[in-house]
């Protein structure tokens, strides 16, 4: 199963915070077909950053089971 | 090193003293940097009333540790506090505090600027205002 979780803007977005998917060990994910696997054909903006189990990964990145993967906006803090 | 994230109002100031004066350093640091960001009550051409930060726990933590070694590769220095705000804050509160403790003041500077710029740029943390005119407001940077 992998965890997939949303931050900022992008949450009001999606109108979700966090959703989990399932699949099977025969699959190969990215990043990006884990968005399109939970969101269809809504577009990921190209300003969305996506992170791995909390650290910075492009969209091509494998995700494996048991991950969590998140997108959000650009960040602002301090 | 510490690393605090915060959901109360902090005073930065009492926040160095007790992480200093909990230093085994006597005698070893000649320079101490200090960064403190406080929160405007304007933004963007609009009043401000107060500010809803958020952040992605775990991975905020994760990257100020990451971002601590890197600015330990690069200058020699003794200790660092970092205080960050969550939850509602309100104009003239502090919402983060970089401190870095070295034996001089040229990596005490650079190291705290360095650090400071990394927070901003990597550490997810996101603003949400809530403007004068009732309405909120995501801070973004494009």
């Amino acid at each position: 199963m992998i965890t997939i979780r949303y931050f900022g803007s992008l949450k009001e977005t999606i109108g979700r915070s966090t959703e989990t998917l399932s699949i099977s060990e025969l699959e190969s994910l990215t990043v990006l077909d884990v968005w399109h696997y939970v969101n269809g054909d809504f577009p990921l903006a190209e300003n969305i950053l996506t992170a791995l189990n909390m650290d910075y990964v492009t969209r091509s990145h494998v995700v494996n089971d048991g991950d969590e993967v998140a997108f959000f906006p650009p960040v602002t803090g301090g | 090193m510490t690393i605090k994230i915060c959901d109360v109002a902090f005073e930065p100031f009492s926040e160095i003293q007790t992480f200093q004066n909990a230093l085994a350093l006597n005698g070893k640091f000649g320079a101490t940097s200090i960064f403190i960001g406080t929160m405007r009550d304007f933004n963007d051409g609009d009043d401000v009333q107060a500010m809803m930060l958020e952040h992605y726990d775990g991975m905020t933590q994760k990257q100020l540790t990451k971002m601590v070694t890197t600015t330990k590769s690069k200058w020699q220095i003794l200790d660092f506090l970092i205080v960050h705000r969550i939850g509602e804050i309100l104009p003239n509160e502090p919402i983060v505090l970089v401190a870095v403790w070295s034996a001089h003041r040229n990596e005490a500077f650079e190291a705290c600027r360095y650090l400071m710029e990394e927070l901003k740029a990597n550490a997810p943390f996101w603003k949400l205002e809530k403007l004068a005119t009732n309405q909120n407001r995501w801070v973004s940077k494009f």
